[in-house]
């Protein structure tokens, strides 16, 4: 049997996806079905006075309309229940849901949500981190120290707009600073942005009579879909039955729970008949939540030789209007703030911070492209008042097995991987030694940027996976597990890690796209690129599971000791005697004698993980462990700039990974080479603007800009393979690594070839221009 | 010049057969395959013009069925991705994974087939220019390039 791993098996739901058979949330036939549409707030910052629905009530098709007050006093939120699902007293950012409108068809219901009349009575917005933390602020929540907490570990600090700090707190700084012989400093500014998946969010609900909300949509995390709405609505978590079909792009914004919880509202408000709410693009880009923005100080010190001694970092978040999953996104910078490197004295500050902006949730990195945006800028600044290479000064600083991380675990090969291997790979790919600033013939200018990254998952301390193994008559085997097909071919990865681990042709593993909270295992959420370890060891459990009772039923059937047994191309076999065997189809659901006797009955296999050995961190230290393993890696990008306008063109990205191991090298390949293109796509152009008043002003792709083809570098890309000893088959994360060191490296790149310091992003032609400009 | 208010039948020619539908004169050509023919491969992206995800060919040239009404499209013929059969681009998008959510891959494909059939040596800015009116955000646009590339007269170009 060829092995099922290292080799690009093509993705099982490959041909429905190019024949248009494959089938995302709005595109499942549903007969009633009614629309919803959400009416959203004008103002960033106002009282409502009141929302007037009589006009639109009685227009034609209309069935319901509803407001915040139809909500009660509820507050969402899974960690600080700060967010009424529909604005109640005030709304607190352009976009924010006011009411909705339910109707027999959806051009119905946008039109009676036009003829809502909504008083408002504006405040001043809170529109940058330097409003949100001036003395005596603007307060975009008045009763932050009334909010529940739902972890412990969250430190609110009403008065303000700060929602939580972090801090880290290690070796001693006085020394640090004593023993540098160079610093250098840096303040930056990253806007907030969108995740800007193809399918907009999208949801459907019905409650039967019987009590069952039956909720479809398009998300990453069914299971805290079901565990909220039972927590909002108070019914049991039996009584919630979440579907997710294929989803089209989520990149962390499918993760939040928003149109779920809106859509149970429409729902009940028509005696439970089917609703379907999908987000137009505006409203996915105003109105759901989107990706943070940061403002950062950071101030590093060095001796000669390079070697860092003393790292002071605050870090702000711009989370906006509410916390949502930002509390974590503030911890996941504190814990990685030294990046892959042996930083001895540190002293850093992670806050969370309201403002009058979309509110942010999980995007790819989580938190890690903007924590790598600061920190490789500042490497490379310290590289120049040093005088050294790029390379040189991180390699210099690499952590190394025994040293300690920023939050005190301490590093092997196995948890951290190789870097100074992908730093030499990508030295040759990106051919560094050619020269890092080449002037061209006709005046442009060649100049490359390089930046590490490294991340770990950040998971709560008992995240958990499960996944059962059956087996179909036939022989074959079918996988249930509620890993959500995002597009990074997650599922078919499980199919591949269960046909290695029971030897078998994956092309015989049969794992269907859908995953649903009533059939399907737990499995915590579709997130943290975490899939490939967590779902990975409990799909791996499940099958030796599963081959431990063939085993036993193969011993039984062949009247031999187990061990003198092996299993592989579905057969139970005699090692001493291979052609002596049983067929998985003669055990699969019992084994029948010649008499018709039968025995064992249907296999299954049952596997489950759970994290193990992760803590909290300490509250004045930061000293915990938030993450079983890293994945680190390095970028580069070449780029071409014309020093007469100011404008660049990308021709080559690189990108090497300590993957442990490639599991599936296209898949992989393919999955990099996006993150890139997203990370590409933050560096270069894109931002939410937010007009006076906090209005935002790119809510439609013709405002807010993407890569679009012949935009794009060629792509550079490779791995290396240290395993993760832990981890199945050794390897890896890799789903969100591609966009982390994108921005920093683009960044260099460009601040080389233009001369100019960068802090902030996008990095445009008009930033580089005013860069330039200044005396 | 056709005139109705409220609404009326419709002939449409969609993927060969004749089909009768019963529409607003404000239903969007998307809206009619998605809703009233069950032919859900067109996705909404945008419905602003700028994805490309919904993207149909209206006698053999690729349109974004978001920005035309149907009743447009009564006397042209319309193709969608659930009409394409077994076209080389289907097989090249799987070959080279021109797709990761496979969200947008419908548009990419009716955009790729309708360049191969009217410019089957097209070149790197032809393809560009062509492809340009779509967006994906889960690849880097490598794929599809190598995708389309394969399907051309002299094949792949570059890898």
């Amino acid at each position: 049997m060829n092995t099922q791993l290292g080799v690009s098996v093509k993705r099982k739901e490959a041909r429905d996806k190019v024949t248009g058979a494959a089938k995302y949330t709005a595109d499942l036939s549903q007969t009633p079905l009614l629309h919803v549409r959400i009416l959203a707030s004008t103002q960033a910052h106002a009282l409502l006075l009141g929302v007037d629905a009589a006009a639109a009530s009685a227009m034609p098709g209309v069935r319901a309309v509803v407001t915040g007050t139809d909500a009660g006093q509820l507050l969402c939120g899974g960690i600080l229940r700060d967010m009424p699902p529909l604005a109640r007293d005030r709304v607190r950012y352009f976009g924010e849901p006011v009411a909705l409108v339910v109707a027999e068809e959806a051009q119905q219901a946008m039109a009676a949500a036009a003829a809502i009349q909504v008083r408002y009575s504006p405040l001043s917005p809170v529109t940058t981190i330097e409003e949100a933390l001036v003395p005596d602020p603007v307060l975009v929540h008045e009763n932050l120290g009334s909010y529940q907490r739902m972890e412990a570990d969250i430190y609110p600090r009403p008065g303000t707009n700060l929602f939580h700090a972090v801090k880290v707190r290690k070796g001693d700084m006085e020394r640090g600073w004593a023993l540098s012989d160079e610093t250098v400093e840096g303040t930056f500014h990253l806007p907030q942005s969108d995740h800007a998946a193809m399918e907009t969010r999208a949801v459907r609900c019905s409650i039967s009579p019987g009590g069952v909300i039956d909720i479809t949509t398009a998300s990453q995390s069914p299971f805290e879909v079901r565990e909220l709405i039972s927590r909002y609505f108070d019914v049991p978590q039996g009584m919630v039955a979440v579907h997710v079909p294929l989803v089209g792009g989520a990149f962390g914004g499918k993760a939040a729970v928003q149109l779920e919880v809106l859509a149970v509202l429409a729902s009940r408000a028509v005696d439970g008949a089917c609703v379907s709410l999908v987000n137009s693009r505006e409203q996915d880009m105003a109105t759901s939540p989107c990706h943070m923005g940061m403002r950062a100080e950071l101030k590093l010190g060095a001796r000669r030789t390079g070697e860092i001694t003393a790292a002071r970092m605050v870090f702000h978040l711009n989370a906006g209007a509410y916390a949502d999953i930002s509390p974590k996104l503030a911890k996941a910078v504190a814990v990685d703030c030294s990046g892959p490197y042996r930083f001895p004295n540190i002293d850093c500050d992670s806050f969370g911070v309201y403002t009058n902006a979309p509110y942010a949730t999980s995007y790819r990195g989580f938190g890690h492209a903007e924590l790598f945006f600061c920190l490789e800028r500042m490497m490379d600044k310290l590289a120049d008042a040093l005088g050294m290479d790029p390379f040189e000064l991180r390699a210099v600083n690499a952590l190394k097995e025994g040293d300690l991380t920023a939050t005190q675990v301490k590093a092997t090969r196995s948890n951290m991987g190789d870097l100074v291997c992908c730093l030499d790979r990508l030295k040759s790919l990106i051919n560094w030694s050619e020269g890092a600033r080449i002037q061209e013939p006709g005046g442009l200018i060649r100049a490359k940027g390089m930046a590490c990254l490294c991340k770990t998952s950040d998971t709560p301390t008992d995240a958990s996976a499960a996944a059962t193994v059956s087996f179909l008559p036939d022989g074959t085997v079918a996988l249930n597990c509620a890993a959500v097909e995002i597009g990074p071919g997650i599922r078919t990865a499980m199919a591949q890690i269960l046909a290695e681990t029971l030897r078998m042709d994956v092309g015989r593993v049969y794992v269907n796209m859908e995953v649903d909270t009533q059939t399907a295992p737990y499995y915590w959420k579709t997130v943290a690129s975490m899939t490939t370890y967590m779902m990975g060891r409990a799909v791996r459990a499940a099958a030796l599971d599963a081959r431990r009772q063939l085993l036993a039923l193969g011993a039984v059937a062949m009247r031999c000791p187990e061990e003198d047994l092996e299993v592989e191309n579905e057969r139970v076999y005699l090692k001493a005697d291979p052609l002596m065997f049983a067929a998985f189809r003669d055990l699969a659901t019992g084994y029948k004698y010649g008499n018709g006797n039968a025995v064992g009955g249907p296999v299954i296999g049952r596997g489950s993980y759970v994290m193990d050995h992760l803590t909290l961190l300490d509250k004045d230290t930061g000293k915990g462990k938030a993450g079983r393993s890293w994945t680190l890696g390095a970028q580069a990008v070449e780029v071409e700039y014309d020093p007469a306008q100011h404008t660049y063109r990308l021709l080559k990205a690189a990108t090497v990974l300590d993957a442990g191991k490639v599991l599936n090298p296209k898949t992989a390949r393919g999955v990099v080479m996006g993150g890139m293109s997203m990370g590409l796509g933050l560096a270069t152009r894109e931002e939410f603007v937010q007009a006076p008043g906090g209005v935002e002003g790119a809510t439609s792709f013709r405002t807010y800009k993407m890569l679009r083809i012949g935009e794009e570098p060629e792509y550079l890309v490779d791995f290396v393979e240290t395993p993760q000893v832990d981890a199945p088959f050794g390897a890896r994360g890799i789903a969100e690594h591609g966009v982390i060191g994108m921005p920093a490296a683009l960044a260099n790149a460009v601040a080389k070839a233009a001369g100019v310091d960068i802090e902030e992003l996008p990095v445009t032609p008009e930033l580089i221009w005013r860069k330039k400009g200044r005396p | 010049m056709r005139s109705c208010t409220g609404k009326c039948f419709l002939e449409l020619e969609v993927n060969g057969r004749t089909v009768s539908v019963a529409a607003k004169p404000s239903d969007t050509l998307l809206h009619v395959l998605r809703e009233k023919l069950g032919l859900t491969g067109a996705k909404p992206g945008c419905e602003n013009g700028d994805c490309g995800a919904c993207t149909v060919l209206v006698d053999g040239m690729p349109v974004k069925s978001c920005l035309m009404l149907a009743a447009e499209a009564v006397g042209h013929a319309v193709t969608t991705v659930e009409g394409l059969k077994d076209a080389p681009i289907q097989t090249a998008f799987v070959e080279q994974w021109g797709f990761q959510c496979g969200y947008c891959t419908s548009g990419f494909l009716m955009v790729c087939h309708a360049l191969a059939l009217h410019h089957p040596d097209a070149d790197d800015a032809l393809i560009e220019t062509w492809l340009q009116s779509n967006l994906c955000r889960c690849t880097g646009y490598a794929e599809i390039r190598a995708a389309v590339k394969s399907i051309l007269a002299d094949g792949p170009r570059r890898a």
